[in-house]
């Protein structure tokens, strides 16, 4: 065994990789980016969930953005008051408490509730559905089910349940990444703890809306006529809260004719969803 | 020197050779792993295919000269894979800290596959082949080349399958990766029938 021919070998190998390292280190001195170092100390400070929701591509693109005074420190509404604080200690300036947010699918439009008009074998994409004339719902701004919401939320807090989107409060940390996703764009962020919403975005009129669905807007304008404190208005044939007036009494719920204001309360510090059964049409 | 000379037709025939009938992933089985794993979005797919074209042609001019004017002399050839591995290691990262300080607009647009690729062996392969196939200097490079523009075209064309499979309802046992590689294995069946052209 030739002894002289290992240590050659090795030698070179040794040198070999010296060099290799030596030219990092001088490349790293001498291509050394100066790099605003607050992005590292923003980007641990953000959840790190990279959900889009602030409309970036994940957090460290809003790291960079918050660094650079492109976007407020308030922006991840994911990491909620807590993190812009955090945020706002790093960038030295006062934050203003972010008001948290949840998803809510403005559709009460269940299979049994809304009436279509042809039976949908696409793809299982709402998207897709869209573009075979609006899908398959007789109401234009009902909830398609298909799961483009679903697909989009980062936190596995949204479910289709009897085709109509539900968002699950527990899991939902309000990024809003659905909001944008829906194509009917009827997911909606309310304070988290609203009392009340009205599960309904059809713009039809009444009639219409009658024709189209059994648990739809008819902009009777009920609700707005009982509010105490003049928060639901009917604008374009649909009833809205406005959510810095409402007081949460819920006159508006025994009120609606269709049954489609809903309610959450507090028990035991968990969120409780409950809506009034909706009537037939009949009485 | 013991190189194979190449005129001007045949370094033109070996590149198209690279991109269709020798293609990378297809024909060689080089670099499934990123043809898998980043080919779930066409803009994604551009990007590394871009990223592998690029460190493929580079490196396949320096393992050129590192084998002809270090290995060779010191009659270490055998040793080749192994110097390779470091070279194109190395290279990878000096690449990646000059486009960041000098053309940050290829860096954001490269910069995440770059360390990905560092010791992929669709790199390391093109580099050997070029060793084996005892080509010169330019078809080294141009062979790099093709073999990075074959990569892309099997990855760009796999990413918008899966794209368009996205919106699939497969039966529950298809879904995700079985679907993924039976995909996968059609696309490979359909770029075999380029393998009965000769050029």
């Amino acid at each position: 065994m030739d002894y002289i021919e290992i240590l050659k070998t090795a030698g070179v190998f040794a040198g070999l990789g010296i060099a290799a390292g030596l030219l990092l280190v001088i490349a790293s001195k001498l291509f050394a980016v100066k790099r605003d170092e607050r992005i590292d100390r923003i980007a641990e400070a953000l959840p790190g969930a990279n959900c889009g929701g602030c409309g970036r591509s994940g957090c460290a693109a809003l790291a960079a953005d918050i660094a650079s005074g492109k976007a407020p420190v308030t922006a991840c509404t994911v990491g909620g008051a807590a993190t812009a604080q955090k945020i706002a200690g790093i960038m030295g300036v006062r934050a203003e408490a972010p008001m948290r947010m949840r998803a809510q699918v403005m559709c009460s439009g269940t299979e049994e509730y809304a009436k279509k008009k042809y039976a949908y074998s696409g793809a299982r994409d709402c998207i897709a559905a869209v573009r075979m004339g609006g899908g398959d719902k007789l109401c234009p701004n009902g909830c398609i089910g298909l799961g483009t919401c679903v697909a989009t939320c980062r936190f596995g807090a949204i479910s289709v349940i009897n085709r109509v989107a539900v968002v699950d409060y527990k899991k939902c940390e309000g990024c809003g990444a659905c909001t944008k996703a829906c194509p009917k764009q009827i997911i909606k962020l309310i304070p988290y703890d609203s009392a009340h919403w009205v599960g309904c975005m059809s713009v039809e009129k009444g009639a219409v809306v009658r024709k189209q669905c059994d648990v739809g807007c008819i902009s009777c304008k009920k609700c707005e006529k009982n509010c105490p404190s003049g928060a639901i208005r009917v604008v374009n044939f649909v009833a809205s809260i406005d959510y810095t007036k409402c007081t949460g009494c819920g006159i508006c719920v025994d009120n609606c004719p269709r049954r489609i204001i809903w309610s959450a309360t507090r028990q035991n510090g968990e969120l409780v969803i409950t809506r009034l059964a909706p009537e037939n049409e009949e009485n | 020197m013991n190189t194979v000379q190449l005129s001007l037709t045949d370094t033109l025939l070996l590149m198209l050779g690279a991109v269709l009938t020798e293609n990378f992933i297809f024909s060689k089985f080089y670099g499934c792993c990123p043809f898998l794993g980043v080919s779930d979005k066409p803009d994604k797919a551009v990007g590394m295919g871009m990223a592998v074209t690029f460190v493929m042609t580079v490196s396949g001019a320096v393992t050129w000269a590192a084998y002809y004017f270090v290995l060779v002399p010191l009659g270490l050839e055998y040793l080749r894979t192994v110097a390779f591995i470091l070279i194109i290691a190395s290279l990878v990262q000096i690449i990646e800290m000059f486009l960041r300080k000098f053309v940050p607009a290829l860096y954001s647009a490269l910069g995440i596959y770059l360390p990905l690729i560092t010791t992929n062996c669709a790199v390391l392969g093109a580099a050997l082949v070029n060793i084996q196939e005892g080509y010169g200097f330019i078809p080294s490079v141009c062979y790099g080349f093709a073999a990075g523009l074959g990569f892309t075209l099997a990855i760009v064309i796999f990413a918008g399958v899966r794209a368009k499979m996205e919106f699939a309802d497969p039966p529950r046992a298809f879904r995700g990766f079985p679907l993924t590689l039976i995909a996968a294995g059609l696309l490979a069946m359909i770029f075999s029938g380029f393998s009965g052209i000769s050029f």
